[in-house]
């Protein structure tokens, strides 16, 4: 059979968010894939040198709707940094809570997901209800179910009280219960087992060398997790795993998200129990000092870097955000090739790629005629009304 | 009344409208159970109804590079083979509406039509989800059409006929040959998920992988007359397996011969409803129990786990039989 090209998105169902994936395939097979981001660029780094650093902490908190704390606590400690400014004990706790609450529910997300791409949506259906827990929980303590606006500069918005907590731990204990099952699904159901295992393969010094991070470097047994290398806010303090796998396929990737969320609720009962009384936010000033810094934390997704630089006044003159996404779509693509086509949502799930995080726009200019493609904003009007 | 009565039976009852509502009834049953299964409230009664009187509202289009005539009459040659078969597969009395020697192998054949159906519908319809999703349906084809033959040969093989009516009259004296043929009645039903290409088999319309494969390009009356052929499709399948394994509408206790022609038909067709759904349960158990699988694990499956225990049963029962 003729070599047939296969596209993927901007519109598929497989896909959330729209990006485009081109695969030339060969029968079942897949020979070359390319995958072509941009659809959904939304210039925030931009517009976040233009606006002020509180605006900016909203700003960032959109840009994403799964990690939206993950962005705000990466913000919030880099912006800090540069400032010198210590926030309480407390609020480092709370602000750890959120960061796995966060995780659990990501993750969480990500198995329903990965249920329902291989056809077994009875799996995506009890995972996003057993998911409503954690999201009471976190409508609990900040008030909303997405963007819970609870990382300030210089603390947290809202206090842990202990009704709260004692709601925390009753979800907790549950959602440990019902995750323990899921492993187990995950390890004993033989279509899930025949859909995931050796899918989507890459070795461990391959995905270092492509620059992956989170859960899929993990899943190929390399040992890299911010929260131990370079501890932030209490991490040193709590006792965790660092959860890998040596099977670096899509299996791998599950149970590593999988423990990753038990872990994730034996942390939360650490920092709860950990936690003193005390002050929940420190004030902030409202012009920052000149300087750069650099904040990396471990997103549910992989590392999350954001770089800041102030020139001394109420704005940031440059931000710059690298979303774990964009550092695992060159794995992404090794994994896709010689896979099988019916093997392509799910290997791609399995980085749980976030687009509208990854977006950026690039202008190249022809170097042989030296004109420069750079538009203004009246012209590019034109150009889609031409079309 | 000569002309009307063949007419009524191809029309109405067991023929077109019949199917056609018990089809949609059935798919209620079925998506009610998944969602009960998934811990869902799901659809209301007349869903099914509505959601296919809508489906004929809509517009219908044609792919501009497609090849016209075999885009538009290959869902028809489909819906005609399945609601043509229910003719020799008996509904409400042991007996047929016809029955020949070979009927058996007619109702096979006229139940491998939507297949080819919808591999030439997806293949005219140049599109590259629909082109990859029809050669997987060839595929798969030979994954359960083998096996499902071969189990099916054995109740007729157990009954000494190849005609439909004939197993399910041998089966009149209480014992139903799903005893004789276990592992075939198995093989039959994992077989008819694949036919129906449900999870785990629905690996030619795979939703999130290749958008629903050879009907992707389908929309309005074709795509409409597309649900109904599984539809009804799924009925004629569950009514041919109770006919050759369960004594198709013979139940212990029911003196048929002693009610009115009227009353023993009722009844029968009551009998046979309740098998269908019975195996329509076991369909939706499956589907909410099981991921999907890929095309060539699919087919190396079925011949090894389907094929052999099949071939094995029927083995026996030749030896049996001629002993």
């Amino acid at each position: 059979m003729a070599r047939l090209s296969f596209p993927v998105g901007p519109q598929h169902p497989a896909l959330k968010e729209p990006e485009n994936l081109r695969f030339s395939v060969d029968g079942e097979l897949v020979v070359e894939a390319d995958i072509r981001i941009g659809y959904v660029h939304r210039s925030i780094e931009r517009t976040c040198s233009e606006r002020n650093y509180v605006q900016d902490l909203y700003l960032c908190e959109r840009v994403c709707g799964i990690c939206s704390n993950a962005h705000t606590l990466c913000y919030c400690m880099a912006v800090e940094q540069i400032a010198e400014v210590e926030i309480p004990e407390r609020a480092q706790y709370i602000r750890m809570l959120m960061h796995e609450f966060e995780r659990i529910h990501s993750h969480l997300l990500w198995l329903g997901v990965a249920g329902h791409e291989i056809g077994f949506d009875t799996l995506f259906m009890y995972v996003w209800r057993d998911r409503e827990v954690m999201q009471d929980i976190l409508e609990t303590v900040s008030g909303s179910r997405g963007h819970y606006g609870m990382t300030i500069l210089g603390g947290v918005r809202y206090d842990i009280t202990p009704e709260m907590e004692e709601k925390i731990r009753e979800g907790i204990e549950y959602l440990r219960e019902r995750t323990e099952y899921y492993a187990k699904i995950a390890t004993t159901e033989t279509t899930f087992i025949k859909r995931t295992e050796n899918v989507g393969g890459i070795t461990g010094p391959l995905a270092l060398d492509l620059g992956a991070v989170g859960p899929v470097l993990r899943a190929s047994g390399v040992d890299y997790d911010v929260r131990r290398r370079f501890p932030y806010l209490k991490y040193d303090q709590v006792e965790f795993e660092v959860r890998m796998s040596e099977m670096a396929d899509v299996l791998g990737r599950t149970l590593v998200r999988v423990h990753e969320i038990i872990d994730a609720c034996n942390i939360c009962e650490q920092v709860l129990d950990m936690m003193s009384e005390g002050e929940i936010q420190t004030r902030f000033p409202r012009r920052v000092p000149e300087g750069e810094a650099v904040a990396r934390i471990e997103a549910q997704r992989g590392e999350l870097i954001y770089y800041v630089r102030s020139d001394g006044t109420d704005v940031p003159e440059r931000l710059k955000i690298r979303t774990p996404t964009l550092a695992n779509l060159p794995a992404a693509q090794e994994m896709l090739v010689g896979g099988y086509v019916a093997d392509i949502p799910i290997t791609f799930a399995s980085i749980d790629p976030c687009f509208s995080c990854t977006d950026r726009m690039v202008v190249l200019d022809d170097v042989s005629t030296s004109e420069t493609t750079t538009m203004t904003w009246s012209e590019l009007l034109e150009l889609s009304r031409d079309r | 009344m000569q002309v009307l009565t063949p007419l009524f039976h191809v029309l109405v009852f067991p023929g077109f409208i019949f199917l056609v509502v018990f089809g949609l009834f059935a798919s209620w049953v079925d998506r009610k159970l998944i969602a009960k299964f998934q811990n869902r409230v799901g659809p209301p009664l007349l869903q099914p109804f509505a959601d296919f009187i809508k489906l004929l509202s809509k517009e219908d289009i044609v792919p501009e590079h497609s090849d016209r005539p075999m885009f538009a009459i290959t869902p028809l040659i489909a819906l005609a083979g399945v609601i043509a078969s229910i003719v020799y597969i008996p509904t409400w009395s042991a007996h047929a509406l016809h029955a020949f020697e070979v009927d058996l192998i007619v109702v096979m054949y006229l139940l491998t039509l939507p297949a080819f159906a919808l591999f030439l519908g997806g293949w005219y319809s140049t599109n590259p989800f629909a082109t990859l999703g029809s050669t997987r349906v060839l595929t798969q084809l030979i994954g359960y059409e083998v096996p499902f033959l071969l189990a099916c040969l054995a109740p007729a093989l157990a009954a000494g006929s190849w005609s439909i009516s004939d197993v399910a009259i041998a089966q009149h004296d209480g014992l139903w040959l799903i005893t004789a043929a276990p592992l075939s009645f198995i093989v039959a039903l994992i077989a008819l998920i694949g036919k129906l290409e449900r999870v785990p088999f629905d690996i030619p319309q795979a939703k999130t992988e290749i958008v629903t494969g050879p009907e992707v390009e389908y929309s309005g009356r074709r795509l409409a007359v597309w649900k109904l052929t599984f539809l009804t499709e799924a009925i004629v399948g569950g009514a041919l397996i109770s006919a050759l394994f369960l004594g198709g509408p013979h139940f212990w206790g029911i003196p048929y011969e002693s009610m009115g022609p009227w009353l023993s038909g009722f009844v029968g067709m009551i009998v046979l409803s309740l098998k269908i759904l019975a195996i329509v349960f076991f369909l939706a158990l499956a589907q909410a129990a099981l991921a999907r699988i890929r095309i060539e694990q699919m087919v190396q499956w079925c011949l090894l786990w389907l094929g052999i225990p099949a071939l094995l049963n029927l083995g026996l029962v030749v030896f049996i039989t001629h002993l």
